[in-house]
């Protein structure tokens, strides 16, 4: 008997005690979100609740950091690849910016 | 549910943290006869050195046994925990897991500790206290390089939590970087479970060791944990490779490879000395960070400790410049468990001082007594020493910027690239503070926890070597917590903690 959570939609197995980060990182899983400006792909960085690189949803609450999560059977966990909008302090950048990169 | 302390009745310590620091500064103050109530943010006490999975129930749970070979002193985490539970039962002690301080002020002789759950449907609180013992711990330095925000490149710390808390391997095939002995245990840990370690790319030179052996002489353990990790190392053919560095990860998506470049002995890039290395997983370390914020908010003075980064100041007793706050573990200096240890024993006697006058009459032995102080303060002293020479040996080396390229971020969360931060350097701008302000360095989600000594880094080194060491980035908020909490915020006091739950159902059982 194995224990499941669901992330975007499809099951992903998990050991009670781990968090959600742990769970999609031992399934294969090393992205769930992207950033603000560039869009560069994030996943765990500091592992530990300090760096904010690994928010993603879970059961429609946003910005939950994966790794200090618990992973149970009830949730729903979601990738944050929203638009950046959703974030206030983000603008979207212009397409000049995307064009020019980083300065 | 029961509090030990209500709204009229502050408790005597608050400790801040469920780590070696705080548990041991917990139990003692109990010891020694103080109400105590232990905040930690975590499911479970022991924080990063003993971090345990989340309780839990159900088929194929992790166990606490199971990953008891990736740990040290489980047998003294079990006994301090036992003193918790004891506490707990007595009702002289209350455990508040998943809760997290995010403020604190002091206020008619106490210190008010707003905190604020962290898991679903959290609830927003206040604890008071006459004595607050701070014992945040530490999190990993990691210091940018081109492709180091690539998916599969971690702090060295994130792989060891990944491993100790939930029995995850990041990767499998692996190559650690940074400096310090942290890279070994971790190292060790994922070799154990199966990933191949590829590399451990350690930037300072060992034999810079020879220079501190009284130091080394004075903590035998240390010694003998340094043996046994070589022959583990030697057990599963990882090479450490002194003075070298990751200078480089690439990949599509993820990281698929990273570039180790040679230093030479003033721990500068040796040109051409490049390997490129194919990896799936990088880790990355160079020392750790001690969490102040709490510290700097109540008022406490800070100094540079002997790695260059801010600690809290303290005497000997681990009290604060502050009266009502005594600090213990990695807030008042790196050095590790054993150290920390000790740290919170002195607190929690320091804590009874500030309470109650010095101990008089003096039992000749037990919890408290003359004897037993001055066996803790020796025990602090030689660790403290060792602590001293570990920085001394394993600095941060100029190489670390020679590696950066201007488009490199350094921050993350703001997507700030190292041009822009030397660019506003150039233009004569001398303080971390003001870097932030007009490059949005720090800014960011992490509030600059991430980026923070690497902005330090690159303003210390335009400032030249006799500057002084910049002021500490204040947080008013040292924890993030959502409107609608602070928004809930009522005049109730600490009686609406999270839902218990066992924090370590198994200890019985080890």
């Amino acid at each position: 008997m194995t224990s499941s959570f669901d992330f975007d939609g499809r099951p992903v197995r998990y050991r009670p005690g781990q968090t959600v980060g742990a769970a999609l990182v031992a399934d294969g899983t090393r992205s769930w979100s992207r950033s603000g400006r560039t869009r560069r792909p994030m996943g765990l960085f500091c592992g530990i609740g300090v760096c904010f690189e690994c928010l993603l949803t879970v059961d429609g609450v946003p910005d939950v950091r994966a790794c200090l999560a618990p992973a149970h059977e009830a949730v729903a966990v979601h990738s944050q690849d929203g638009p950046p909008s959703r974030h206030p302090s983000h603008p979207s950048p212009t397409a000049d910016e995307l064009a020019e990169g980083a300065p | 549910m029961t509090a030990v302390a209500g709204p009229a009745t502050p408790y005597d310590v608050a400790v801040v943290g469920g780590g070696p620091a705080g548990l041991a500064a917990a139990t003692t103050a109990l010891a020694v006869g103080l109400r105590v109530v232990l905040v930690e943010r975590a499911t479970a006490l022991g924080g990063q050195y003993w971090r345990q999975p989340a309780p839990s129930s159900g088929a194929g749970r992790l166990r606490f046994g199971e990953l008891h070979d990736l740990h040290h002193g489980l047998d003294t985490f079990t006994r301090l925990c036992n003193r918790v539970l004891e506490g707990e039962r007595a009702g002289r002690l209350r455990l508040l897991l998943r809760t997290q301080v995010w403020t604190a002020v002091r206020t008619e002789g106490l210190v008010v500790l707003s905190t604020a759950g962290t898991g679903a449907g959290a609830s927003a609180g206040e604890v008071r206290a006459r004595r607050v013992v701070i014992a945040t711990g530490a999190h990993d330095v990691a210091l940018p390089f081109p492709g180091w925000e690539l998916p599969g490149v971690m702090t060295i710390g994130g792989l060891q939590a990944l491993l100790k808390g939930s029995g995850v391997v990041a990767g499998q095939r692996v190559v650690l970087g940074g400096s310090g002995p942290f890279l070994l245990p971790v190292a060790v840990g994922l070799a154990r479970r199966g990933a191949t370690v590829l590399g451990v790319h350690e930037a300072a030179s060992p034999q810079r060791w020879a220079r501190h052996l009284p130091a080394v002489g004075r903590n035998p353990g240390r010694l003998a944990e340094g043996v046994a990790y070589a022959a583990e190392l030697a057990r599963y053919r990882i090479r450490v490779h002194p003075r070298s560095m990751i200078v480089q990860a690439e990949g599509a998506d993820e990281v698929e490879a990273v570039t180790v470049q040679r230093l030479d002995a003033r721990g500068h890039l040796v040109p051409h000395a490049t390997r490129r290395i194919s990896a799936d997983t990088v880790g990355i370390g160079w020392g750790f960070a001690p969490v102040i914020d709490l510290a700097v908010t109540l008022g406490c003075a800070v100094a540079a400790g002997p790695d260059g980064r801010l600690v809290v100041t303290t005497d000997a007793r681990q009290q604060t410049s502050v009266p009502e706050v005594l600090v213990a573990g990695e807030t008042s200096g790196v050095g590790g468990a054993a150290l920390a240890l000790a740290e919170g024993e002195l607190a929690g006697y320091a804590a009874r001082d500030g309470l109650a006058g010095p101990l008089t009459p003096t039992p000749a032995a037990g919890p408290g007594s003359l004897r037993r102080r001055s066996t803790v303060g020796r025990r602090r002293d030689a660790q403290r020493a060792f602590a001293s020479a570990l920085h001394a040996v394993h600095p941060v080396p100029a190489a670390w910027s020679q590696a950066l390229t201007g488009p490199t971020l350094l921050c993350r969360c703001e997507e700030v690239p190292v041009s822009a931060v030397r660019a506003v350097i150039a233009r004569g701008v001398d303080g971390a503070r003001p870097v932030r302000q007009l490059t949005r360095v720090g800014m960011g989600w992490c509030q600059g926890r991430t980026c923070e000594a690497a902005c330090a880094l690159l303003v210390a080194e335009a400032a030249g070597p006799s500057a002084a060491p910049p002021p500490p980035f204040e947080r008013l908020v040292a924890q993030p917590v959502s409107l609608g909490l602070l928004a809930a915020l009522d005049d109730r006091h600490d009686d609406d903690p999270p839902a218990d739950e066992p924090f370590l159902d198994d200890v019985g059982r080890v």
